[in-house]
């Protein structure tokens, strides 16, 4: 299938670009990793475990956030996505290879940043890990989408955050009740609900973003 | 082949181009001329299906993949290296014989030695040069240069003029240019725009 | 509209538990209403932007929208109003709707933003229809997230009670409705009118420049 070998080649160059330029990953992962130990301080002795995970969630978010203002970075250098735009491939598949891409560093620094979380905090049970991967499959299928809208604004640093919090605030619903509920299997499946609807539109609709 | 009836390209309210009308054979070689702001890049992006006409007619018949844009900008990626550049869009624009084609391009806009360094590296030249390959790369039938011969160091013009001469007959052309020196020879029609 | 108020306040028989908040939820829910219905008309209004092509569509939208917000906001202030004369706080998480119309009305705020800072053109056009899609999309989903969230966030009991409406009161419940939707409308023909010159205006002082 032509389309899965242009989300593959596409979804390799963002990796390839990034191992080239070596700096979202780390940032994320640093970023994190200091929004944790802030935390630390910033939670009184007393507070139970629940507040954790709400932590953890905001944690989450604006290190998605971090990798989402660099994802579109390298196509706005030099106009290449004009170039993408123009190839006979479908644009969606443009959308798809960077979310992937988005993806694969948001799980990257996650990878280092649960374990910590269940070090420095509370223990994360399998529910809670799998609300974790499924809002980050949401936050960066939406997340990419606003991110290209964003790229072609002047203020696209400030205008990123403001447009991807409300679309994430269903998302940190569902993943704090899928760590701290006993009813995770609602949650869960209320993110694959939310995974399914979003991810559809944003593919749909990424072709009429990149053109004029 | 191609046809332009009425065209006009707006943002919000301003004007980026006028009525433009014009008719291109197919092999024809167009040379669109105007001053700066005139609406030359707006129109060569209109014509590759960047943008759409807010109003008038434009038919353009030829299907993306046979279409080669060489842009103001190089529309290639700086972290990658020209060989990756080249590969990424061999891909999408299913390019047979990949790396073969690759190769020859490299070689013949003396790019081959620097092949293996990252765009970043190059100089203004090189990366108007590699820019050229990417365009050229699926040997497009409607080949679309937007000020081709303003980024392009001394031996990277004279390649692609010899390139552009040697051009087929069943290939389109559409080019425009500040200073039309170097293409008013090719030209088969003008088009000016005010 | 002055009508409504009027009666509402005068006209409808005083509710012995409710007093005031009673009268206020003749404005409230109107206006509740009317903002979700022109956020899908924005939405609707969006979809034929991309679908069909066609300026208008742009304009027409985004008041659509900007009525939604005004309203999204009156929403919140009568909310809150009514909220501190039933239960004697300004604002509270446990009614859904409330907490909704906050979500919203800051996904909408932020389509003002993503407004304010792209050019005037296509792309902005586009940017901003998908955008209210994603919005109406986001109402019935942030519901259920609220919905869900209602398990952990542990609300502390507040009996609201729906009005049961008599005869009277069910008259002025419905001028009150009629009277904000028609205020919605008129709002929305004067502004889109208003944008239009605007913007046919400049289309002219372009062209003879």
């Amino acid at each position: 299938m032509t389309y899965a070998a242009d989300v593959a080649a596409l979804a390799r160059k963002d990796l390839k670009v990034e191992l080239r330029a070596r700096d979202t990953l780390p940032a994320m992962l640093l970023f994190v990793l200091s929004t944790l130990v802030v935390f630390r301080f910033a939670l009184p002795d007393q507070t139970n475990d629940d507040a954790a995970y709400g932590l953890l969630w905001v944690a989450i978010v604006f290190t998605a956030l971090l990798g989402l203002a660099r994802a579109w970075v390298p196509e706005q250098e030099h106009g290449v996505l004009d170039g993408l735009v123009l190839a006979p491939c479908d644009r969606s598949a443009i959308w798809l290879g960077k979310s992937i891409a988005t993806l694969a560093f948001l799980l990257g620094a996650q990878i280092v940043a649960l374990p910590a979380f269940a070090l420095f905090f509370a223990p994360l049970d399998l529910a809670a890990i799998a609300g974790v991967l499924l809002a980050d499959v949401g936050i960066c299928a939406v997340g990419s989408l606003l991110a290209a809208m964003a790229a072609a604004s002047r203020s696209r640093e400030l205008l990123l955050p403001l447009l991807v919090l409300p679309l994430s605030i269903p998302l940190v619903v569902g993943g704090v009740g899928a760590a701290i509920s006993p009813h995770a299997d609602r949650f869960l499946l209320f993110l694959v609900l939310y995974d399914a609807v979003f991810a559809v539109l944003s593919w749909a609709s990424f072709e009429y973003v990149v053109t004029e | 082949m191609i046809r332009a009836r009425e065209v006009e390209k707006r943002f919000g309210s301003r004007r980026a181009l006028r009525g433009v009308s014009f008719d291109l054979e197919r092999g024809g070689r167009l040379l669109v001329t105007g001053p700066n702001g005139s609406g030359k890049t707006t129109l060569l992006r209109l014509v590759v299906g960047l943008a759409a006409p807010t109003r008038g007619t434009l038919d353009v018949p030829v299907d993306r993949s046979r279409i080669g844009f060489l842009s103001h900008e190089p529309l290639v990626y700086r972290e990658l290296t020209a060989v990756e550049n080249l590969d990424l869009f061999g891909r999408l624009y299913r390019v047979p014989e990949r790396r073969e084609r690759i190769g020859m391009l490299l070689e013949r806009f003396g790019l081959w030695e620097a092949r293996n360094e990252r765009v970043a590296a190059y100089s203004q030249g090189m990366t108007q040069r590699l820019a050229l390959c990417r365009a050229l790369l699926h040997d497009p039938e409607l080949l679309v240069l937007d000020e081709p011969f303003s980024a392009l160091d001394e031996p990277g013009a004279d390649l692609l003029q010899r390139e552009l001469t040697e051009l087929g007959d069943d290939h389109t052309l559409v080019v425009s240019a500040h200073d039309i020196s170097r293409v008013e020879a090719l030209a088969s029609s003008r088009l000016a725009l005010a | 509209m002055g009508a409504a108020i009027a009666m509402a306040f005068f006209v409808a028989p005083e509710d012995a538990n409710q007093g005031v908040s009673q009268r206020i939820f003749y404005i409230h829910v109107p206006i509740a209403v009317t903002a979700y219905f022109c956020f899908g008309l924005g939405a609707w209004k969006a979809l034929m932007l991309l679908w069909r092509g066609g300026e208008r569509y742009d304009l027409e939208s985004y008041v659509a929208i900007h009525q939604g917000v005004i309203f999204g906001a009156l929403t919140l202030v009568t909310g809150s109003l009514w909220a501190k004369a039933s239960w004697g706080v300004w604002w509270t998480w446990d009614s859904n709707q409330l907490v909704l119309f906050l979500v919203l009305f800051l996904f909408y705020c932020a389509y003002f933003m993503l407004r304010f800072s792209l050019e005037e053109g296509p792309r902005r056009a586009r940017s901003s229809a998908v955008y209210a899609l994603f919005g109406v999309v986001l109402i019935p989903i942030s519901f259920l997230a609220i919905r869900l969230a209602e398990d952990f966030i542990h609300p502390t009991v507040f009996t609201r009670e729906g009005p049961q409406m008599s005869g009277s009161m069910f008259a002025t419940f419905c001028v009150s409705w009629g009277a904000v939707t028609l205020l919605a409308y008129v709002l929305y023909r004067v502004e889109l009118l208003g944008k239009r010159l605007d913007a046919d205006l400049r289309e002219l002082r372009e062209a003879f420049s």
